[in-house]
């Protein structure tokens, strides 16, 4: 703990920030049911009423609070969000792993497999899989995941080749150490930084792709408060220079700057650049 | 150079193969979209009847294989076929638009690769300074705006309350140059803001990672100014990873723009791709996403050919 | 009467809108038809030539075509049918039929055989001349076996055609039709020219009074004015340009931007916001279109009319048109014609949210604490989910419990409407009394959504088809329509208006409510004043 105040102490400004931030997305997250002064979807009033003493930030377009779909958005965008980072780094990241350890054809399997899956773009492929299997959380998730793995997989590879060839490995592997052991004593911890960065990373593009989805309407479905689709059911107001809407949006903005001030410092500090 | 030659010919095939594999999987996912074209085109119209009509007429009620042999035949003598929906040619359909999308993007790119590499280039000369942790951190903001903000906060301030730019990107075949430059400047905007902070970033950390060799420090003691030795001595070396990077946004201009592109209605391949999906119009689909996967195979084979040719361990190596 | 006349100066200086003109005339004891007249003299400047018209329509898809018979968006109607082409016949704005292609009709007094004249000397845009031939071949273009045409039901009662001398055509149909003159104004049924028998469908060649330049299907259209049009009091504008705008926020950015300058569906939720602009007016049409809820008759517990009637009286539809359509609209009262329909029977009680009588009619079928599923998505209709919640909550306290399921709006018209005993469905409306029972409420048709059938209506159907003797046919309707709201399978909860918006620099005279858009003939009908 103590070493853990220290350590942010010598953190720069911006990082600093980042934690803040974070910190209170996850405290608003898990309280939200708490915090928020109404109802996820509960109508209180009239449609697009402006901003109140009774509701801080005016109602949406079905006379819903604005405040409370923020607040219990915080917990169902962040929590898929971070869901899916995980279960794609899970998939990813044991692929990859796996690949560099064994090489040959698992190798040559994974990774062209990898290849197309990447050729395919993203959003498009997502859309389609999507309509296919219907737009429920479970689908979004799973969707999301494997198509961030490819990614994931290929830092997870290039940095595991780097180990993989060092002596020490080589030595466990001559004493009969089983697959399982080396990839889990040796390679993992040396491969551990990057990947620990590249989980902020990922988590930030994992955000901003579901909130892509939500706003083209087949991310997750209403009534569930979720920004991105919050901003696509309420832009219609930005026309008339309402700001309104902008906020679940600028919700998203926050936390990945504050996700990517942290991992920046975090790379600052492992990477050894000192300059 | 023939090693060049070899890998070239290598990815090429392998590219192929990729683009085979991307077909038959957008294939088979539309096929297991639910409801078919002739139920999608007729809509709340359709009969038992003239849904089989329907699809006689178009072939659809043949076998799956059969009509992507079919498809793939055609394919294969250079003819994308028609679109299902409305028996246009697809080269003549998809053209105008992959014209379009190949113009924001070129646009996008000529405003932000430059800036972002002298950006860059700058942060890395006067790193550490209030000026590099300034570019940093609007860096790291821009990418972590969801397009669609970036895009709304550019239409509230330049579209509805300055009017000094159109709203929407209402561009056909016949808008001038300079007009279509005009109406396409918001979209391009947004999308430059998007890319822009991982090359700047990438250009920066390539520099300074070759800052601490020893050619770098040699050049130093032999008192040349900064500016010289990044630009003549640093840049050189570090081309690789940035061509690379620029090379990844650039193919991400080209097939990840749908929600730009929805946002200001700009008559771009993805939208038409979208479009195309929840008709269940398939050849359209196809042919657009083998452009797109055509797309990322090749950029990322220029990258990787231009890295080599930029290196001369690479290109020479034993 | 110094009210009255206090209110055209507001409307003529652009203060009031015709909503607010139609409901202060009102207020001052003016009828509907004398409020209307008067909107429309004082607030139309006269008609001028000139200017680039950009419409910004809310619909459109990469796979739109020109095919009179797959028109089934506003952006490929006002296209292919409005701007483009036209029919033999029109609906105008009194909702009264007038000609256009063919300058007369007769019929034998039987209804069943209908002789057309042709208007002489009209050209294509191509500089042929409009023959019988090339109407033959545009009709027998939907009537055809191999035909997908969503006409198809239209034309098969023509049981043969056949050139009468150069400008005469003879319809025999297989039983009286006293409406085929309305019948030949369906936007489906425009002339194409025609060789050697087919017809040229695709290119957009036609009559219209603009000439199609360029089209990007899901983009824009562009057409430049027909000098040769046979109206000379039609085609206000030298060119028009049609855009396919289907994001509402990015539709209303444009016309408050000035980037378009009429727009098709105002957002609903934010009218009121686009009304305080000024330069800009809302308009509203009170056309046929209206939202339903089909039950499938031949099913339990729908079999059971008191069952059917419980549903009726629970729902609340004066909150329905406030929270759905904002008050665009009007409450249907269980049967599908529209007040605008001239058969439309004013005397027939308005059916109103009644719990008790609901229970009543619960208990009477046996069926108390009654439990259905009501499929839903907003495919049926924007806010359709949020209306199938709001019933849901007053059906509960009718003793009725409503089960919402929410249904992919991917394939709903192919997998639930038709299909699920119960859901929401609308409908665009028929322009004559005929054609929407014949087409929804006739035996056997095959959109019957119901699957309701009564002998007494399908004998009334045939009977006032063939009647030319308007009093008598009237005296049908009233009936049909009464057994329709007490009998039917369909719950009609609300007529919805259409709402566009257009700057203050368009004019236009009386909107027809048949279609949206003016009857589709916004772009030949309107100008900039």
């Amino acid at each position: 703990m103590e070493a853990a105040l220290k350590l942010l102490r010598s953190a720069p400004a911006t990082a600093i920030f980042g934690v803040t931030v974070i910190v209170t997305y996850v405290l608003v997250a898990i309280f939200a049911h708490w915090l928020a002064p109404y109802g996820e979807t509960q109508i209180v009033g009239a449609e697009y009423l402006p901003w109140s003493d009774q509701y801080l930030l005016g109602t949406d377009n079905l006379g819903r609070d604005m405040l409370s779909r923020l607040i219990f958005g915080a917990r169902n965008t962040v929590g898929i969000a971070f869901l899916t980072t995980c279960l794609a780094f899970l998939l990813g990241g044991l692929t990859g792993l796996l690949a560099a350890t064994l090489r040959g054809w698992v190798d040559q399997l994974f990774s062209r497999a990898i290849d197309v899956l990447m050729a395919i773009p993203a959003l498009i492929f997502a859309l389609l899989i999507l309509t296919v299997v219907g737009t429920s959380i479970p689908a979004l998730v799973c969707v999301i995941a494997v198509l961030e793995s490819t990614r994931v997989y290929r830092l997870a590879r290039a940095v595991a080749m780097n180990i993989v060839v060092m002596d020490f490995v080589e030595v466990a592997r001559l004493r009969g150490e089983g697959l399982a052991w080396i990839i889990r004593r040796e390679i993992l911890p040396n491969a551990l930084p990057p990947l620990v960065a590249e989980f902020g990373l990922r988590f930030c593009f994992v955000f901003l792709f579901i909130s892509a989805l939500s706003f083209l309407g087949l991310g997750i479905q209403p009534p569930t408060a979720d920004w991105g689709s919050m901003v696509r059911e309420n832009a219609t107001l930005i026309t008339f220079g309402d700001i309104t809407p902008l906020l679940p949006a600028a919700a998203i903005a926050l936390l990945t700057v504050g996700v990517n001030f942290v991992v920046d410092w975090f790379l600052h500090k492992t990477s050894g650049l000192k300059t | 150079m023939g090693k060049i030659l070899v890998m070239v010919a290598q990815r090429l095939a392998l590219g192929l193969l990729t683009l085979f594999i991307v077909s038959l999987i957008i294939f088979l996912s539309v096929e297991l979209l639910p409801g078919d074209l002739a139920q999608e085109i007729l809509g709340q119209g359709a009969t038992p009847e003239t849904v089989a009509v329907f699809r006689h007429q178009l072939g659809l009620d043949l076998p799956a294989h059969i009509r992507y042999l079919h498809w793939l035949g055609g394919m294969l003598q250079g003819d994308f076929g028609q679109s299902l929906a409305n028996k246009r040619d697809i080269a003549e359909l998809i053209s105008g638009r992959l014209g379009n999308t190949l113009f924001l993007a070129g646009l996008a790119a000529v405003i932000s690769v430059p800036l972002a590499l002298t950006l860059g280039i700058l942060a890395a000369l006067y790193r550490n300074t209030f000026f590099d942790r300034a570019v940093n951190v609007f860096a790291l903001s821009s990418v972590s705006f969801p397009e669609f903000f970036i895009a709304y906060v550019l239409i509230l301030f330049l579209a509805v309350q300055l009017g000094w730019f159109p709203s929407i990107s209402n561009i056909g075949p016949n808008t001038e140059f300079f007009e279509r430059v005009y109406r396409s400047l918001l979209p391009a905007l947004t999308l430059t803001l998007v890319v822009m902070a991982h090359m700047m970033r990438m250009t920066r950390a390539a520099i300074i990672n070759l800052m601490a060799s020893p050619y770098i420090e040699m050049a130093r003691l032999k008192g040349l100014t900064p500016r010289r030795v990044i630009l003549h001595h640093a840049l050189p070396n570090a081309l690789s990873p940035i061509i690379n990077v620029v090379a990844l946004n650039l193919a991400y201009l080209v097939v990840g723009v749908v929600v730009v592109e929805v946002v200001f209605v700009y008559p771009g391949l993805g939208q038409l791709m979208v479009d195309s999906v929840s008709k269940r119009d398939i050849t359209v689909v196809q042919a657009c996403s083998l452009i797109f996967a055509a797309t990322y195979v090749l950029l990322n084979l220029t990258a990787d050919v231009l890295s080599i040719v930029s290196n001369p361990r690479l290109m020479h190596a034993r | 009467m110094d009210k009255i006349s206090r209110l055209t100066d507001l409307a003529e200086s652009g203060l009031v809108d015709r909503r607010g003109f139609m409901t202060g005339a009102l207020a001052l004891g003016l009828t509907v038809g004398a409020a209307s007249s008067l909107w429309s003299n004082t607030a139309r400047a006269a008609a001028k030539k000139g200017g680039h018209l950009r419409l910004a329509l809310g619909s459109g898809s990469t796979t739109d075509s020109l095919d009179p018979a797959t028109l089934d968006s506003t952006f490929n109607q006002i296209l292919g049918y409005g701007t483009l082409r036209n029919c033999l016949t029109e609906v105008k704005a009194d909702s009264s039929v007038g000609p256009e292609l063919a300058e007369s009709w007769e019929a034998q007094p039987d209804a069943s055989t209908w002789v057309f004249t042709l208007r002489k000397g009209v050209t294509f845009h191509s500089g042929k001349t409009v023959t019988t031939d090339d109407v033959i071949a545009s009709m027998e273009h939907h009537r055809a076996k191999d035909s997908t045409s969503a006409a198809k039901p239209l034309v098969q009662s023509i049981e043969s055609m056949k050139a009468d001398g150069p400008d005469k055509i003879v319809f025999k149909l297989t039983s009286g039709n006293a409406d085929f003159p309305y019948y030949m104004a369906d936007y489906h049924l425009c002339i194409l020219p025609s060789k050697d028998g087919k017809v040229d469908a695709t290119s957009g060649d036609g009559t219209g009074g603009f000439i199609l330049e360029n089209f990007e299907p899901g983009v824009r259209a562009t057409a430049k004015r027909n000098p040769n049009y046979f109206k000379s009091d039609r085609a206000w504008f030298d060119s028009v340009e049609l855009l396919s705008i289907t994001d509402p926020a990015a539709r209303t950015n444009a016309i408050t931007t000035g980037e378009v300058d009429v727009m098709e569906r105002v957002d609903l939720k934010t009218v009121n916001l686009l009304k305080r602009r000024s330069g800009i007016n809302v308009i509203e049409t009170v056309g046929l279109q209206h939202y339903t809820m089909p039950m499938i008759t031949t099913q339990e517990p729908f079999n059971d009319n008191d069952v059917r009637l419980a549903l009726k009286y629970a729902v609340k539809r004066e909150e329905l048109l406030e929270k759905v359509l904002r008050g665009y609209g009007r409450v249907g009262n269980d049967q599908p014609l529209a007040p605008a329909n001239r058969f439309y029977a004013t005397d027939i009680e308005q059916r109103t949210y009644d719990p008790d009588k609901a229970k009543f009619h619960l208990k009477k079928a046996g069926r108390e604490n009654l439990k259905v599923k009501l499929s839903a998505a907003d495919a049926a209709f924007a806010g359709a989910v949020e209306a199938a919640v709001l019933y849901q909550a007053s059906a509960r306290a009718a003793g009725i419990e409503i089960e919402v399921v929410r249904e992919p709006n991917d394939g709903y018209w192919s997998n639930v409407w038709l299909k699920k005993p119960f859901c929401m469905c609308y409908w665009g409306g028929r322009p004559t009394a005929d054609q929407m029972f014949t087409t929804v409420y006739s035996a056997g048709a095959p959109w019957n959504d119901a699957y309701w059938t009564n002998d007494k209506f399908n004998k009334l159907l045939v009977e006032a088809r063939a009647t030319l003797d308007q009093e008598k046919r009237a005296q049908m309707y009233r009936e049909m329509q009464l057994i329709v709201r007490d009998e039917g399978g369909t719950i009609i909860p609300l007529f919805a208006s259409y709402v566009d918006a257009a700057t203050d620099k368009i004019g236009h005279g009386d909107i027809a409510g048949n279609y949206a858009l003016d009857g589709l003939k916004l772009t030949e009908r309107w100008w900039f004043a």
